[in-house]
């Protein structure tokens, strides 16, 4: 007598039920990532010392009050104006850095009332405990964006033969950094501090008053 | 007489799809590995303010802390914005120790390059922040990102 074979067990649905999770899986599945801006705070120090003395023309206020509304420069402004003030203000280069060099590679209108070099320009900012969080972060935004936009151009002007179909060559520079974090690239480190250096972001922030 | 006969032609053989299980339970796992479930149900309304500056955030090294007014569920916490962490709301004493506690669930070698993920209702009080801030400057930890939506406009 033929032996006779154990009956298959119809796999053919099995697919269809695997499908029916992945799908599930798939549309749920939210790869998400954050952005945001990083910033850094400054340490706590409580060691008393004399506070530099820094001129009023190397320092650009911006003041943001309960009602959302700008003072910059003890002037009111538009939000969509702030970017530009401030890339006028760090760019001015009227006069030398601490180091008694001019900068020669500001391309600012070199106003003797305003930063004498990007080195010491200073931009403050303070708010109101009521300004909301809102506008706190599109006046940072602004800021941030102008030390982007500058330093964006002096990496063009630098290291543009080095990236050549790129569009924004600091932030090519700062991807391949990300790409290669496990192999140092010691040529790449020294030509993004080049450019920090050139602007450095000397961004600070007031603690709102307490009332 | 050879050994390997030619079957007999005409009738096609029927592809196996036996394995087809095997591949699609592959893909399936892929993506139930890749999914996250959402670790910290929030408590509060979470609207992002957006920003176009924006860089991309490690979440290896990175500390949550959530703050806005809490959301309909939660009304009895009252209307005034609130600082969640992980899943229980904290006052603004309690930042420093919850940062510390966060630190030390931490991979040992990135403890030291934490950063602290703000995600904050844009409808919130900057004051709020600001204290926050403050006690993540007690607590040493100085890296912090504002987290937003990037603008998609311009």
């Amino acid at each position: 007598m033929a032996k006779r074979a154990a009956p298959e067990v119809n796999a053919g649905s099995m697919a269809d039920i695997a499908f029916l999770l992945l799908i599930f899986f798939l549309v749920t599945t939210t790869i998400e990532k954050d952005k945001g801006l990083l910033r850094s705070l400054p340490p706590i120090d409580d060691t008393e010392y004399e506070p530099p003395i820094i001129k009023q023309k190397n320092l650009f206020t911006v003041l943001i009050n309960r009602n959302n509304q700008l003072l910059v420069e003890d002037e009111e402004m538009a939000l969509d104006d702030l970017r530009e003030a401030a890339i006028d203000f760090l760019d001015n280069g009227g006069g030398t850095n601490p180091a008694g060099e001019s900068c020669d590679y500001c391309k600012g209108a070199r106003d003797d009332s305003s930063s004498d070099h990007p080195d010491k320009a200073i931009i403050s900012m303070k708010h109101d405990r009521e300004t909301t969080y809102e506008k706190y972060m599109e006046v940072q935004n602004e800021l941030v964006a102008a030390y982007n936009f500058l330093r964006e151009r002096e990496a063009e002007r630098l290291y543009k033969k080095y990236y050549p179909d790129a569009d924004n060559v600091f932030t090519a520079m700062l991807e391949e950094k990300e790409k290669n974090q496990f192999s140092k690239d010691e040529v790449l480190n020294d030509r993004i501090e080049t450019i920090k250096k050139l602007y450095p972001m000397k961004l600070s922030e007031a603690e709102p008053d307490k009332n | 007489m050879s050994k390997f006969r030619k079957k007999d032609k005409g009738e096609l053989p029927a592809i196996s799809t036996a394995s087809l299980p095997d591949i699609v339970f592959m893909l399936l796992f892929f993506f139930m590995v890749a999914t996250v479930m959402r670790d910290s149900s929030l408590m509060i309304e979470n609207q992002l303010p957006s920003a176009d500056q924006v860089e991309k955030l490690k979440k290896d090294r990175t500390i949550f802390i959530y703050a806005g007014k809490p959301s309909e569920q939660y009304k009895q916490f009252g209307k005034e914005p609130r600082i969640q962490y992980n899943d229980a709301f904290i006052t603004v004493e309690e930042v420093q120790s919850s940062v510390y506690q966060g630190i030390g669930e931490m991979n040992e070698e990135l403890q030291s390059k934490v950063v602290v993920g703000l995600k904050v209702d844009k409808n919130t009080n900057a004051g709020l922040v600001s204290d926050v801030k403050q006690e993540l400057r007690k607590a040493n930890a100085l890296k912090v990102m504002y987290i937003a939506n990037t603008k998609t406009d311009e």
